[in-house]
This record gives C-alpha cells, structure tokens and sequence, in this order.
C-alpha cells in the first residue's frame, strides 16, 4: 500500500506546486545562462579563476554539459535502436558497428571532434563547448543505444501484434509501446552514462591538443587546475563540492526516476520491494505536473491523428520510393565513407615506422598485464566482500548506502590526491596507474557480486546447510556458481573500463609535471597533446582491436557458458 | 442472406527450410465467414491454429492463397478487426482505461468520444470501478475482461480470440466463457463475428456455432462439424456430449487411418511426452478395463486433450497401445510393459523403441557404427532440420534423449553437447 501524503497549502497554493514551479522557472533560467556564456570569445575562458565563489557558476555548466551531452544520447540511442530494427543488414552492420565503437577509448575522438569545432565557430567559445560535450556524449551513449536496442528487441511478441492489428502508427508504437518498454532499461543505463560523464568530466573540460591549451570553467576543469597548481588543498574542495552535487542529483533525480519507471515493468506481478521517492510523491501530487501531463497527451494523440491521416493518404507507393531512396543515401555514404577512411589510414600509416610498431606492442602488452592486474585485485576483494555483503541482508542494510556512495565518487576526480601521495613515498605511474585503473572498476564487480550473493536461493543455502557443506566446498558448489553469470557481468565491464581509465592514468598532470608511464593509454593521451595523429590513430585501433577480441574471445564465452550453465531459474 | 465477411481460399504456408525445401505448416485451408457466425478453430497443440489466426488476422504472410475481406483484398481492405490473446497482452504501463482507450486512438478516435466509448465497453465486461487499476493489480480473469474490452472497443467486424481462457484456472474460465455465451446471444457485443482459437473441445462446442478441427503436420481441414445446440447450452445435455465424443472421434482417429510414421519420406514427429508420463498413462490403462474411452479420461483426469494427446500417441507409437474409434486399448507388449518391473521395463521399452522410433534407432545405430562411440548432437540436428524448424529440431532431440536415456540405449553429455553410448565393461 502506498502512503498517502498530505501536503500543506500557501495562500491558496499547495505546496508541490510551487516547488514544481521553482523547478520549471529555474530551468528555464539555466538555459538563458547558458547562451549568455557561450556566446562569447575563447580568450574570455582563457584564464580560469580559482575563488571559491565561482564554484556554484561552474557546478551549474558543468551538469548542464553532462545534461546536454545526455539528451543527445537519448535521441541518438533511440535513432540508432531503430535503424538497427529496420533490417537484417542494418542490423548485423550496426550492432557490430556499435560493439566497435563502444569500445574506442572516449578521448581518441578529443583532436578531431575539436579540430571540427573549432573550424565550424572560430575563436568562440561555443565550438569548445560542442567538443567538450561531443566528448562526453561519446563516453556515455552506447550503453545507452544497446540497451534501447534491446529493450525494443525484446518486447513481448503478442504485445507487437497488438500495435500491428490496431494499426498503431509509428509515431504512436514508439509513444505507447517502445519508449514505455524500454524505459527502466534506459534510466538504468541513463544513470550508468551521467556516472561515466562524471568521470570524463576533468578531461573533457581541459584538455592539450597539439601544444595548445583548452580550458572551459567547470567543476571538473577547477579540480585538474588545481591539481595542475598541486594545490591539493582546492582539490579536495572541489572534490567534497562534486561528491555533494553527486549524491543530490542521485536523491533529486535518479532515485525519482528508477521508482518512477519501476511503473513500465514487463511484468505484471507486484513487486516485492517497491521502490519509493518523496520527490517523486511531490510531482505526482502537483497539479501543474499532472495538467502538463495531460496537455502533452492529448498533444501527442493529435500529433498521431495528422500523422496517420498523412501516412494514409500518401498510400503504399510512396512509401516504397523513400525506403528506396533511404537506401541509396545510406549506401553512398557508406561507400564515401569507407574510401575516404581507407585513403586517410594510407596516408597515416605510411608514417609510422618500424620502431613505432614495436613500441606500440610493448605498450600494448603493458597495458594489458596493468588492466589485467588491475581487475585480479579488484576481484581478490570484492568477490569476498560481495558475497558476504549478498547473503546477509542486516549487513547489506548498514553497508550499501556507504558503498553508494563511495563508489559515486568519481575515481579521476580522486586521481591528483593519489598522486600527491604517490610523489610523496616516491612511486612511480607504472605501478601506481594499477591502483588507479583499480579505482575506477571495482565498483562493477563488487555490485554484481552482491546482486549475485543475494540471489541465491534460499532452499540451496538451506541444503548446504543441511549436509554441512562450508569452506572452500561450499564456494565450489554453491557461491562461485552462483553468483557466475553476475561476476561474468561485472568483469566484462570492469575491463572495458580499466582499459577506458589507462588513458587517464597511464599519463596524468599534476603540479605542473607530467607524470608517465609506458602503456598504450598513456601513448594515446600524449600523441593527442602533442599532435602526433598517426600514433593516436595506431594506438586507438590497437586498444580497440584488444578490447574487441578480449570481449568476443574470453567474454562472451564465458557469459554464453554462465548463460546456460549457471541459470538459476530452471 | 446474410453478408459474407471473410472468405480464404486454399491459403498455404511455408516455411522455408536449409537446401531449398520447405515444411508446410498449413495446406489447403478454405472456410468462409458470415455476418452473425461464431466460428471455432480447433485441432492439437502445434498443429497451426495460431499460425492461421495469425495469417486471418493480417499478421503473418500466407505463402499462397486468397483472402477476402467483404470480396475485396484483405491487404487493401483496412480490415476493421481485433485480438484477444491467451496472455492477454495488457499495457502494463497503463491503466485499464488507458488499455481500453489505447485501440480507440490509434484509430484516430480521441478525448471525450474515446473516453466514453470505452467506459461503456469496460462496463459491459463487468470492469466498472476498476477503470484506474493496473493490469498488475487484477486477477487473470480481470485481465482478460480487460483484453476483452480493449478487443471489443474498436467495434470488430471479425474478433479474434486466441485460446482466450486456456490461462485461466478452471472456474474463472467457466465463469468468462458462460458471460460471453451470454453475451453473444443477447447481441450486446458490438462485433459482427467471432473466430476462436482453441485446443478445448468442450470450450468449442459450448460457444460457437461451427467448428472446423485441423489436422497435425500439416495441418489440413479435416472435419466442420456444425453446432446446432440453442444457447446458453448445458454441458451435461446428452446432445451437448454426444456432439463433444464426436469431435473426438474426430481427432483422434488416425489421418487417413494411416499413422503417419509410416507414411513414406515424411519424418516421423516424436509426440513431446516425457518417458514418465507415458508410462503412467500405460498404468492407468492397464488399471482399468479393455478399453477406455479418451473423453472420459480427460475428465478423469482433469486434463486437458493437449496434455493427454502426446501421452497416447506416444504410446501408439511405441507399439504399447491402439486408439480405435475414441477409445484406448493397450496391445500385448503394452500389458507386459505394465505388469513388468523396473529393470524388466526399461528392456522392453527399449526393444520397442528400437523398433518403433526412427530417430532413436538412427542415433543408436550412428553412435555403435562410429569407433569412440560418440557423436556431437549437431550431427542429428543437422538431419533433424531438414525435416522441422530449428526449435522443433531441439525439441525432437531432447525427446529422444529422455527416452534413450530411460532405455539405456545411449547417454548425454550436456556441457559437451555429445552422445554415447557407456561402456559396459568399465
């Protein structure tokens, strides 16, 4: 049962509405701010203040980055999903196409997208900003398509026919049947990406291309600035301002919207653990909220009215002509595209020599065995701890929010504190970009091991019991197995997230130094600082191509093997 | 004369399969459908009575064929129709109002008109006060007054119901399918016809007017049997169970009087009944006198004709029973089987399984053939999906894995994926 809320009136108005109407007045405000700022030169940014006051002003930019960056995945997710749906080619081709790109470490697109930006709006600042946000869009949208994708993939068979035999129109399937369907998928993911546009946030808000450097106010540029200035005491300011702004937005948005979306469950069953928000109870009793609703259902039922009288009118005939012509643009720019890559990597790789192919392999191979260590030490703790975590509920109560939060903390964010105490005893990067790969990823092991632990059947631990299974035995036969597919779950991301951070840990700035180390992430950042785009280009390809083949070659084994094996709903 | 609706003439549908061939799922299929007729399709689980509600309905594509739709082209048509599905297919993002709106605005009937014109379906169906509910908060048989009404909102020339009650327990099933009797009869329902999809004899004859029974793999008409029994009907009348032992007769006497087993170059299609079951039924055969009558034993037993059929026609199969004209008789290696013990079974069965079941005696004599004894399952898939589709395919094979494995005649290795046959002497 849900609790009924009262909520108190001011002169005449009830409460969650004018908390709504702040929210509404503020936002519009935010997006006159933001044009105000962005409209002017580069050399107004040029020089970034570090007085605390400025930190409210650069907070508000750099959420509305992630926030901008966000919606554009949102819309590319959703485009992307149905193209991937139209057709058996399109499908093998994006899906492939998808599964490559998501694996392209984030700043190898830093040089090109900016060089782009910067010849479309010379000299202004907004160029900068489109770069920045391109970038965090580019760290944040495949999760996101993939799951619109499988979501819309996965959608009850009778539950199509119903849109099929109402002859639902498109735009009336996407607003009844798709979106609904697929959005706790997408607030999950959501969540997932607005987290790795945090971690992104210090190298998208300043970053070296080519010897010139590029800096955008914002929480996140504040902190590599003062890490830069070994100003450790600012850092950890700024630190404390991000993990508050963080844990607000998680209270303020997500936990609102993953109760919310709880309403688009598949299935038809009453959850056990509903899940709830105060936030959420203040909008749903708000009357504007539920006028605004209506308007845009109505809205959107006549939108479909003019749509599908328009469809109907075009006929069949039409239609034909312009899935005919889709395909002839689609191929075209295939086949531009595809010529022009093949003619730029001629042109890129002639310059590469001998030694350089040598160099990158053994950067490569060090890479892997840091990535590798990185995910073994995070298994080594998280594994035990998960499991200890997942099978009892009193201590799950008293641990979770504390590991919440901890593991919201941006890892690149705490990277320059780190490294001041790294310089401090004296170690260097090699050794030390471990723990910071570590930082990153053990959260995505620890969470799936304690989903996985808390899964376990009652009757199987009940029967372990009963024989007296404990020890080593009862992790063989029960725990391990148990939480397999989930581990398999965790590792996968964790690693293609090691790799994603050897970029910002092999090589990091602090205090005016750059500190280094041999690897393939550290290869990456520096040819894109100093402009050398022929080793960008190789070391990208060839983090991709180990990303890739880890993930077909020993992933998806596994997760095959835990698919079928390891279910245990039989 | 009353308008014809829908007519289809001599629809087919394939499926094409690995090397150019096909599997037909539906042969031949010609019926006609007229304003004010309350049709039921009815035939054994797999045999295609959803396959073809789904090509009358304009889902699914028929390979060759006509359908018309008031004499036009049914694609052409904009076929005024709507379903009801077994699992009720609900929004369960929306409420029942917004479910029930959901068909109407589609169609292009929005605010107040969809408004009321839904309330009025949700009242007929019995759903008043329920109008804000989530489909997650009623009963199956709430769930299914609300597929109804979502269904019955766009006013249908043709309704479709597929197996509509089948996931219903027994009283709410009776309870639904007595209030739509009702309904039909008092033509309150904004529809010109019906055609239901069922595997439930009884069901059939106690709602619609004429029922045509398909036959299996493929399946063909085999049999219209008209109803004429006035409404609401008595499933206890002697008519009302004379008509229901007709149609079982029907169904269950042999295709042409030649079991298709030994028909030649079709596959033999393993009923999917596991060894266990099929040795209860041969119990309880064996239990009771000569010969039992199939309807009675549904009732016996309380289950339903799709549950019993794979049981008996695995039995004939094997050689341990004989259906005759509705009624079931073990033959004598079925009464041996049952005064048998367990060791003593198990070689009968596999005796009569070498014997009797193609692909069985294929596995057995490939794996004592080979040198290590041993076979991946992809080998027979591969032969298998010459004959069905991919997932009958797995379903075949795991069928005969039971029953090998019961025999004793060959072993499974799951994580391997291959099958063998054990060495004795190790």
């Amino acid at each position: 049962m849900k609790l009924q809320i009262s909520f108190p009136t001011i002169i005449g108005f009830r409460l969650p509405d004018i908390i709504v109407a702040i929210f509404l007045a503020g936002f519009i405000g935010l997006i006159f701010f933001l044009g105000s700022q962005w409209k002017g030169d580069l050399s107004s940014v040029a020089e970034i203040s570090l007085e605390y006051k400025y930190l409210p002003l650069y907070v508000v930019q750099s959420i509305s980055r992630i926030f901008i960056a966000y919606v554009f995945s949102l819309i590319f997710s959703i485009t992307y999903g149905y193209l991937a749906r139209r057709n058996k080619i399109t499908q093998a081709v994006l899906i492939s196409l998808l599964d490559v790109l998501q694996s392209i470490p984030v700043l190898s697109f830093l040089p090109g997208v900016l060089l782009a930006m910067i010849s479309l709006f010379p000299d202004k600042r907004i160029g900068v900003e489109l770069a920045s946000i391109i970038l965090i869009f580019t760290g944040q949208v495949w999760n996101m398509a993939f799951s619109y994708y499988n979501s819309i993939s996965t959608i009850p068979k009778e539950i199509e026919e119903v849109a099929k035999i109402n002859r639902f129109s498109k735009f009336y399937k996407f607003l009844k049947v798709d979106l609904p369907a697929s959005s706790i998928g997408l607030v999950w993911n959501s969540m997932m990406s607005v987290a790795g546009g945090w971690f992104f946030l210090m190298a998208c808000e300043m970053f070296i291309v080519k010897g010139k450097d590029f800096r955008l106010p914002g929480i996140g540029s504040f902190i590599q600035l003062s890490a830069n200035n070994g100003d450790i005491k600012r850092v950890l300011v700024g630190l404390l301002v991000m993990i508050l702004i963080i844990v607000l937005l998680d209270l303020l948005i997500w936990k609102p919207l993953v109760a919310w979306s709880q309403k688009f469950r598949i299935d038809t069953l009453v959850a056990e653990d509903e899940k709830e928000s105060i936030i959420l109870d203040i909008f749903r009793a708000s009357k504007i909220m539920e006028r605004l609703a209506e308007r845009i259902d109505n809205f959107a039922d006549n939108l479909n009215l003019t749509l599908s009288k328009r469809s109907r009118d075009e006929g069949r005939k039409k239609k034909g002509v312009i899935s005919y012509l889709f395909y002839f643009v689609f191929s075209v720019l295939t086949v531009y595209f595809f010529v022009k890559g093949v003619l730029f990597f001629i042109k890129f790789f002639s310059e590469i020599k001998g030694d350089d192919i040598f160099y990158l392999l053994k950067a490569g191979f060090l890479s892997f065995l840091r990535t590798t260590s990185a995910i073994i030490i995070a298994s080594l703790w998280t594994i035990p701890l998960g499991v200890v975590i997942g099978m009892k509920p009193k201590v799950a109560k008293i641990l979770q929010p504390v590991i919440q939060i901890a593991a919201s903390v941006p890892a690149t964010a705490l990277f320059p504190i780190i490294i001041y105490f790294l310089i401090k005893i004296g170690g260097g990067l090699g050794f030390g970009s471990i723990f910071l790969m570590l930082l990153g990823t053990q959260w995505y092991i620890l969470f799936n091991v304690i989903a996985g632990a808390s899964a376990i059947p009652q009757d199987l631990r009940d029967t372990a019991k009963l024989y007296n299974i404990t020890g080593w035995r009862k992790w063989k036969v029960l725990i391990l197995p148990a939480i397999f597919p989930y581990l398999v779950t965790g590792l996968i991301t964790a690693t293609g997230g090691a790799w994603n951070a050897s970029i910002v840990s092999e090589y990091v700035v602090f205090g005016g130094e750059v500190q280094k180390t041999i690897g393939l992430g550290s290869l990456i950042s520096e040819s894109s600082a100093l402009g050398n785009y022929p080793i960008l280009l190789a070391s990208t390809i060839l983090m991709s191509i180990i990303v890739v083949s880890l993930n077909r070659l020993v992933w998806k084994r596994l997760f095959t093997l835990a698919e079928e094996k390891f279910r245990l709903d039989q | 004369m009353k308008d014809t609706i829908l007519e289809v003439k001599n629809l087919s549908k394939a499926y094409p399969m690995r090397k150019g061939s096909f599997l037909t799922v539906l042969e031949d299929i010609n019926l006609t459908v007229k304003e004010g007729d309350f049709l039921s399709i009815l035939g054994p689980s797999g045999a295609g009575k959803s396959t073809l509600l789904r090509i009358l309905a304009g889902l699914i594509e028929p390979t060759s064929g006509e359908i018309l739709y008031f004499n036009k082209s049914f694609f052409s048509a904009n076929p005024k129709i709507s379903m009801v599905f077994q699992n009720f297919a609900l929004f369960p993002w929306l409420t029942v109002l917004e479910n029930v709106e959901v068909g109407l605005k589609a169609l292009g009937v929005i605010g107040e008109s969809a408004r009321e014109k839904a309330i009025k379906v949700i009242d007929l169906v019995g759903l008043d006060g329920f109008e804000d509910a989530y489909p997650r908060e009623l009963s199956g048989g709430m769930k299914q007054r609300v597929g109804i009404a979502r269904a019955l909102a766009v006013e249908p020339d043709i309704l479709f119901m597929d197996e509509p009650f089948s996931a219903l327990d027994i009283l709410t099933a009776d309870n639904l399918r007595s209030e739509l009797s009702r309904l039909w009869l008092e033509g309150k329902l904004p529809i010109k016809s019906v055609i239901f999809v069922t595997h439930n004899i009884e069901e059939a004859v106690f709602l619609s007017d004429r029922a045509i029974i398909l036959s299996h793999n493929p399946a063909t008409i085999r049999a219209e049997i008209y109803i004429n029994i006035p409404r609401i009907r008595n499933k206890n009348s002697k008519e009302f169970k004379f008509l229901v032992d007709d149609i079982y007769t029907v169904l269950t006497k042999p295709k042409k009087d030649v079991p298709f087993m030994l028909r030649k170059e079709r596959y033999q299609f393993l009923p999917h009944a596991k060894v266990g079951a099929i040795a209860g039924l041969i119990e309880l055969a064996h239990s009771k006198e000569e010969a039992i009558d199939i309807s009675d034993l549904t009732s016996d037993l309380g289950l339903e004709v799709d549950d019993l059929f794979p049981l008996i026609e695995a039995s004939v199969f094997l050689g341990f029973a004989e259906v005759k004209e509705g009624e079931i008789r073990l033959t004598e290696e079925g009464k041996k089987f049952s005064r048998s013990d367990v060791l003593e079974k198990k070689v009968l069965f596999r005796d009569m399984a070498l014997k009797n079941i193609q692909l069985i005696k294929q596995i057995y004599q490939v794996l004592s053939t080979t040198e290590k004894k041993r076979m991946s399952e992809d080998f027979f898939i591969e032969i298998l999906e010459n004959h069905f589709t991919k997932d009958e395919a797995w379903n075949q094979l795991e069928i005969a894995i039971d029953w090998g494995r019961y025999a004793e005649l060959f072993a499974y290795d799951y994580d391997t994926g291959e099958f063998y046959i054990e060495d004795v002497q190790s």
